[in-house]
Parts: structure tokens; sequence; C-alpha cells
């Protein structure tokens, strides 16, 4: 593999994923709505019915609407991964998936390429929530725009690589919706997206543990302290190592040694 | 750099088994260039599983493949790279234009933008549909997907070409018409084509077969010594009867 085949097949799988994105329009205004419907419709109801004392990387009080942003932005990222690993799954059913597994490149290079393709496709759709939000009238400082990047560069491709590794595990499309009561909401719900660990533990300890527990809660708290112009140290390391261990296995998932499920009808 | 003596496609002992069912035993021959290899056998023969192994969809349990001298298993990915495939499955993005599809497989073969472009013209040119080229593939029908789905598969300048079924679904002047364009490219470009069928009216009197039933080679030559071999009076008799003692064994 050449430096230069390398770039122009990565190229070619991000140009491919974008054309894809861009020609579903309802998939765009789907990724929007959903953390919008959060922000202006629940949080309305959750301000006044949340009270948030003043926790890192907050130096002040805050309004829920500010709380809440970090944790839809991971949201977005966490939906548009999904998606992704759907697209895959969709493509190895309709065979396209064979296209990119024959092509004379390392298969793990070929995974990280499709990583990457998605993780631009996911932070993109953040950025496009985030000027929303920010028009919305939600504080944050203006520079949280730059400093943020490299936090959910990292998220998305956290969770690009959960969505690898999944792609790999589902046997059929149709279970895919299993992935979104089994993996998105409790990924999402048990996590700091929606109100701080604290307020969970005056609930609930075992909750709070679990919360804890969940890499999605410090991909987000990372996405929350880089709004910020900081770094959450464990959410980093956490996030990173999490990447680390799902690419792996989604290397193995999908070595040929393990076999590429046939399509219907082969013999 | 591969030497032009090396045979495009060496299948040396090749078995496979999903579990307890065997699926290849022993598979041994050779395709060359400038000739067209049908590998016959009917459903279930192990055409596909032999044919997902020469693309590395999943390795072998036991046995070499070589594609032009460099061995799949102990060079892996990088061997690929002289190899066109079509598979029995549409494998085209049917949201994408027929220029995006080529342009895809361009980029993950390494070309450079400007050489792909030009290719692209040329072998949509030499199919016939340079006009569709900005098309979605969904608008095309059955037999131009197909021979989409061929021009790519040349785009790379492969030495090898490999088709599983390509003819499965399309309809009778669609059929000879690629079965003719497949012959030609191999008898005027020398490239090596290995074709799986069950259709054995896919079969021209100078293509080389191997004839394969449960998993095991039952015949190899050409059409008139396979006949002669089997005592039939012509290929689908030399078909019935072949497959039918292996199924008795």
């Amino acid at each position: 593999m050449t430096p230069v085949h390398a770039l122009r097949a990565l190229n070619g799988v991000v140009a491919r994923e974008l054309a894809r994105f861009l020609g579903q329009y309802t998939r765009l205004a789907g990724s929007l709505v959903r953390p919008l419907l959060w922000l202006v419709v629940f949080a309305a109801g959750f301000r006044a019915a949340l009270g948030l004392s003043i926790t890192e990387p907050y130096q002040t009080y805050i309004t829920y609407e500010i709380y809440v942003v970090p944790g839809l932005v991971g949201m977005v990222l966490l939906f548009a991964a999904m998606q992704g690993a759907l697209s895959m799954v969709f493509d190895r059913e309709m065979g396209s998936m064979r296209v990119l597994l024959l092509a004379p490149l390392p298969r793990p290079f070929l995974l990280f390429a499709k990583l990457v393709a998605i993780t631009i496709v996911a932070v993109a759709q953040a950025y496009a929530f985030l000027a929303i939000a920010w028009l919305w009238g939600v504080d944050f400082p203006a520079a949280g725009f730059l400093t943020v990047l490299p936090a959910a560069i990292l998220a998305a491709l956290m969770l690009a690589a959960v969505g690898l590794l999944l792609s790999a595990l589902i046997k059929q499309l149709e279970n895919f919706a299993g992935v979104m009561n089994f993996i998105i909401f409790p990924a999402f719900f048990l996590s700091s997206a929606l109100y701080p660990l604290w307020k969970m533990q005056e609930s609930s300890e075992a909750l709070a543990l679990v919360c804890r527990l969940n890499p999605f809660t410090h991909a987000v708290e990372l996405i929350r302290f880089a709004l910020y112009g900081r770094v959450d140290a464990l959410g980093l390391a956490v996030t990173t190592a999490t990447l680390a261990i799902a690419f792996a296995l989604a290397c193995w998932a999908y070595d040929p040694g393990r076999g590429f499920r046939p399509a219907r009808g082969g013999d | 750099m591969i030497p032009d003596t090396a045979v495009p496609l060496a299948i040396a002992g090749v078995s496979h088994s999903y579990g307890a069912r065997q699926a290849l035993d022993d598979v041994s021959f050779e395709v060359l260039p400038g000739r067209v290899t049908m590998l016959l056998g009917p459903n279930g023969a192990g055409k596909t599983t032999l044919f997902a192994l020469i693309t590395r969809l999943f390795d072998m349990t036991a046995g070499s493949i070589s594609i032009l001298g460099r061995d799949l298993a102990a060079t892996g990915a990088a061997a690929l790279a002289p190899l066109g495939v079509v598979f029995q499955q549409p494998t085209l993005d049917l949201d994408l234009t027929v220029t995006a599809n080529l342009r895809y497989s361009t980029a993950l073969h390494g070309l450079a933008p400007a050489e792909a472009r030009a290719r692209i013209a040329a072998e949509l040119a030499r199919i016939g549909l340079e006009a569709r080229a900005d098309d979605k593939v969904r608008a095309l029908n059955g037999g131009h997907r197909r021979r989409v789905e061929i021009a790519r598969a040349l785009l790379h300048r492969p030495r090898l070409l490999v088709l599983d079924e390509p003819t499965v679904g399309l309809d009778l002047p669609t059929r000879k018409a690629l079965v003719a364009h497949l012959h030609g490219l191999a008898r005027d470009h020398g490239l090596a084509v290995l074709w799986t069928t069950h259709l054995i009216d896919e079969v021209e009197a100078d293509d080389a077969l191997v004839l394969l039933s449960r998993g095991r080679i039952v015949a190899t030559g050409r059409r008139d010594e396979v006949i002669a071999a089997a005592g039939a009076a012509d290929l689908a008799g030399a078909f019935a009867a072949l497959t039918r003692a292996t199924e008795a064994a």
C-alpha cells in the first residue's frame, strides 16, 4: 500500500459517504429535528423542573438549555454513527460492501477509511446543530466552535467504531431495530447528556454508577469541557480507550479468517 | 513486478468446510491468459464458496490460491490488485450515478483522478452507456447494470477477471451479448477469465471447462473432451451424467 493509493482510497470512501448523505434530505432533516426537539420543547419543560448547581466546567449557574447542548451534540454524533453502522449492514445486504472489501488494501485500513467517512458526516451534522443552537440563543463561548472540534471528532470516531463493530455482529438488517432499543437509547439515557450525574445519584446510586461506566457519558463530558476550551482528562482517556478497543474488535470481526457472510442465494 | 509468464490463477488442493459440512474438497485447476475458463456446477456444488475464497471474502481451511504467482494467504489484500470481479449479487450503489459508482472503484484501486476520468469515459463508450453516465443506477435496467459492473471490474485493467454467474436474471439476448463481450475480451486482450455458471449454453467450444459437483472436480478439459470422457452425446448429457454419478457416490 503506497501513501498515494491510501489517500485516494480514503478520498473515494469519504466522497461516497458524503454523496449518499447529501442525496438523502430526510436523513439530514431527521438528524437535526431530534436534538432541536429536545432543545426547544423538552428543555423548556425541564428548565422549570431541574435545578442545576454550579458544576465543572461551568463558572456560574446556567440554564438547562446550556447544560443540555453538549449532550445533544453527543446525541447527533451517536445517531449519525449508528446510521453509518446501519448503512454498512445495508451495504452488506445489498452486496456493495464487497466492493470495499475487495480493494487491494489492508482490511483494517478500509475499515479506518469507513470510520473517517462516517465521522466527517457525523461532525458536519453536529456543527449544523451547534450553529442552530447558537442562533436560538444558547450561550457558549464563540471560541467553543473551534475548541470543540477535536473532542467532537474523537467522540464521533469512538461512536463510529462501536457502530462498525455492531455492523459486523448484526446478522440481518431487520435486527437493527433491536440496536435502537438495546444500544442507542440506553447509551443516551444512561449518561450525563440530559442531566448531571449528581442529579442521577440523588435518585439512584446504582444507575449513577452505570452512567459513570458508560463511555458515552465520557464522550459527552469531553465535548462539554471542550466547548469551554478545557480538557476533561478522564473523558479523553475513556473515549480514546473505547475507540481503540472497539476498532480492534471491529477489525477482528471483519477479518477474512472469520469469514464474510455469503450473500443470499450463493452456494 | 508481476512477470508476464505468471499463471493468472492457480488453485491447488483447496478445501473448505462450514462446520461439519464440506463445501470444497481438494479442488485444483488453473486459469490461463486469453482463455475463458467455465466453472460449471449445479446449485450447491461449491462455486460461490470457491469464488468467495478467490476474492478473499474469507480464508480457506486447506490448499493455496495464487493470483499471478502471488499466494493469496501469504500476500493478503495486495494479491487482489490484478483481479477484476463481478459478483452474482448486484453490488452497484443504486442511489449513486453510474459515474460515481465507477469513480468509487477507481479510487479504491488508487487510480489518479485524471486517469480515472479517461478510463471511465472509455469504458462507458465501449459498453454504449456514455449517455447514461450521470443517471442514477436505479434508473438502469438489469442488463445495463450488469454491463456497468463488468466495466467497473475492468477499469483498473486487471489481468484476471472472475465472474460469479453474471447472467443470472438477464433475458436471453442480453445473456448472449454478455457472453460474446466477455469472450471477446479474453480473445482480443489476453484477459484470463474465470466464469462460474450452471447454464451450459454459455459454454463455447474453445472454453476450458471445470465441472464441479458436491465440492469436488469431476471433469476438466475442453467441451468435446468432457463430452467424450462422460460418453455422452452433448454437454448437457455429460453434465447430467457426471453430476449424477457424484451425487450417487
